[in-house]
């Protein structure tokens, strides 16, 4: 496989962030952060506990609002758009805590994942009728999403009951029944056994050819394979940024982070 | 932990055939000639129709509205205010109006209260319900305490609702109606996205629903079947007073959705009849030892409601349910 090692300056960023900033009360969690994400690209972000990586994901999804910076998606200029807004417009998010619908079957949280795009607004009476389950192309979108994340065999178990591992595959997979081109993932590896972390690396490595992606994660094997560009943020701030080689290499990523990591 | 929120809406066999044999009873009930019973089931009927519209809200979508009757009382009040003194109002007309009336007042309050969540989308709800209740309670031009009187009942293509028969029947055919519309916007997109809301809004949100335009909606549907049914008990009591609006008709229509079971349209159903039924039969208990049983019956029916959340959290139907295989 090849990694592009710099990205050609003449492709568009499907997602740009500039200079986003959070501030709680007196605590500056995100502090102008800037990166572009690109088509079948994925970037990773890593840095310590408490570095600000949920936050800028929270911010990239619109779960919160940005106190300043700007945000666009695919050309568009998105800053302030609430979350359910940027998620019809091709950007998904999977939460560090598993977030899914846990009464439901797996195929159930899938189809209601596929039927939020393309659908009738509430208000419109065209919605209160008709079987939700009789939708071909919301069907073949969830079966899609079943496919790809490797769900078949638990299609009708409900997920209150899964694995840890198998609730964060459907957590996954609830994304992509969205059809997203940006992927957003924050810690899709956390809790995860070994036999687990690695179906789900398996899993990003296929994503990756078809999503722009932004992976926010702890397991640093799983990231320099996974990364084609490596963000290291520090109390909120990027110390650094680029291939995971010039990563592995800066002499401030390995005093703040990698050191006390691999020690 | 999942038990108790999953598959609400799943009907077991046997509440369909329950449902058939109490439609056809429903159906053949007026032939039996007791005309005091036909009145307390068209009564039953109309709170039936009531308790399924504040199921859409506290047991599909998740919002416990302790203010529901304001929209019921309010269609109630447009009839009234409708009804020339000594002339028949078209109900053809009348109808819409006030179903309109209600859905209208529900989407302006929904604007403000589907924000809140949890405990403070309850108080809200009552507050707002307090205000209609008194905004009427306290103007004479409005009925005052005293209320208004429909004088002579809405006919309109023949179907004259001043005879008996004919209101039962046509509450009936509303009744129906309004189950089948309940049932089948439970499966559909608008449904499923509700279910979503009240599992996990969050995560509806992430996916691309706005939750809140989901909910506004839903509440203004409540509202207007609220108001289908308000209208109904205007023209059976051919009565409206503040009452109609109150806590104790919003409460009790909380009470027949937990006791029937929620989420399933079917629960609040049979709810709204069990209720009424217990109420029948609490308020006819005898005086023993000077201690007037049936004078208390409020005491009897707290207990009843307790005792089923106790026993049976998913009411009357939950009883009727085969346990799932993943409990």
């Amino acid at each position: 496989m090849t990694k592009p090692t710099a990205h050609d300056s003449s492709a568009r960023p499907l997602l740009q962030a500039d200079k986003l900033s959070k501030r709680f009360g007196g605590l500056l969690a995100v502090n102008d952060v800037s990166l572009s994400l690109f088509k079948d690209q994925l970037h990773a972000v890593i840095g310590p506990n408490g570095a600000g990586k949920t936050t800028l994901t929270h911010l990239l999804s619109g779960d919160i609002a940005a106190s300043s910076g700007r945000l666009q998606l695919k050309g568009q200029d998105v800053t302030g758009w609430p979350h359910h807004r940027l998620s019809l417009h091709g950007l998904g998010r999977s939460y560090q805590k598993t977030n899914v619908f846990l009464p439901l079957s797996v195929w159930d949280n899938l189809m209601l994942a596929a039927q939020a795009q393309g659908a009738y607004a509430p208000f419109n009476p065209l919605s209160w009728f008709g079987r939700a389950d009789h939708n071909p192309s919301v069907v073949a979108r969830a079966d899609r999403a079943l496919q790809l994340a490797g769900l078949s065999a638990v299609r009708n178990k409900t997920a209150a009951i899964l694995s840890h591992g198998i609730q964060r595959q459907l957590e996954i997979a609830m994304v992509l029944a969205t059809e997203p081109q940006v992927l957003l993932l924050d810690e899709p590896l956390a809790g995860m056994g070994a036999a687990e972390a690695e179906t789900m690396v398996g899993l990003l490595q296929t994503l990756k050819k078809d999503h722009a992606m932004l992976l926010v994660e702890h397991d640093m094997d799983a990231v320099f394979a996974l990364a084609d560009i490596l963000t290291v943020m520090v109390n909120g701030t990027v110390i650094a940024s680029g291939t995971p080689q010039a990563i592995r290499e800066d002499a401030k990523v390995q005093a703040a982070y990698l050191g006390e990591a691999s020690a | 932990m999942s038990a108790p929120l999953a598959h609400l809406e799943i009907l077991p066999r046997s509440v369909h055939f329950l449902l058939a044999l109490g439609l056809l009873a429903l159906l053949a009930f007026p032939w039996t000639g007791q005309d005091f019973y036909t009145q307390m089931v068209t009564r039953m009927m109309i709170l039936a129709i009531f308790a399924m519209s504040l199921d859409l809200l506290q047991g599909i979508t998740g919002l416990v509205s302790l203010g529901h009757a304001a929209y019921f009382g309010l269609a109630g009040y447009v009839l009234a205010f409708m009804s020339p003194a000594d002339a028949a109002a078209s109900w053809l007309i009348t109808l819409p109006v006030a179903i309109l009336a209600s859905a209208l007042v529900a989407l302006v309050i929904g604007f403000f209260v589907v924000r809140t969540q949890g405990i403070y989308f309850i108080m809200v709800t009552m507050a707002f319900a307090q205000m209609l209740y008194y905004l009427f309670f306290d103007n004479k031009g409005l009925g005052g305490s005293d209320g208004l009187y429909i004088n002579v009942r809405p006919s309109a293509l023949g179907l004259d609702l001043e005879n008996k028969l004919v209101l039962y029947y046509f509450t009936l055919v509303s009744l129906v109606l309004v189950y089948v519309f309940l049932r089948r916007l439970l499966w559909s997109p608008f449904g499923r996205t509700l279910n979503g809301i009240r599992l996990n809004e969050h995560r509806t949100q992430a996916l691309g629903y706005a939750s809140f335009s989901y909910k506004l909606t839903a509440f203004t549907l409540a509202g207007a079947l609220a108001g289908l049914a308000g209208y109904l008990w205007g023209v059976q009591t051919g009565y409206v007073n503040p009452e109609l609006m109150g806590f104790h008709m919003s409460a009790h229509a909380i009470m027949m959705v937990i006791l029937g079971g929620m989420g399933n349209v079917a629960g609040a159903l049979i709810g709204a009849f069990g209720f009424e039924l217990f109420l029948h039969f609490f308020k006819d208990l005898p005086t023993v030892g000077g201690f007037d049983l049936g004078k208390h019956w409020q005491l009897w029916m707290g207990s009843l409601i307790v005792l089923v959340v106790i026993v049976a959290p998913q009411g009357l139907m939950g009883l009727l349910r085969p346990r799932s295989q993943d409990d």
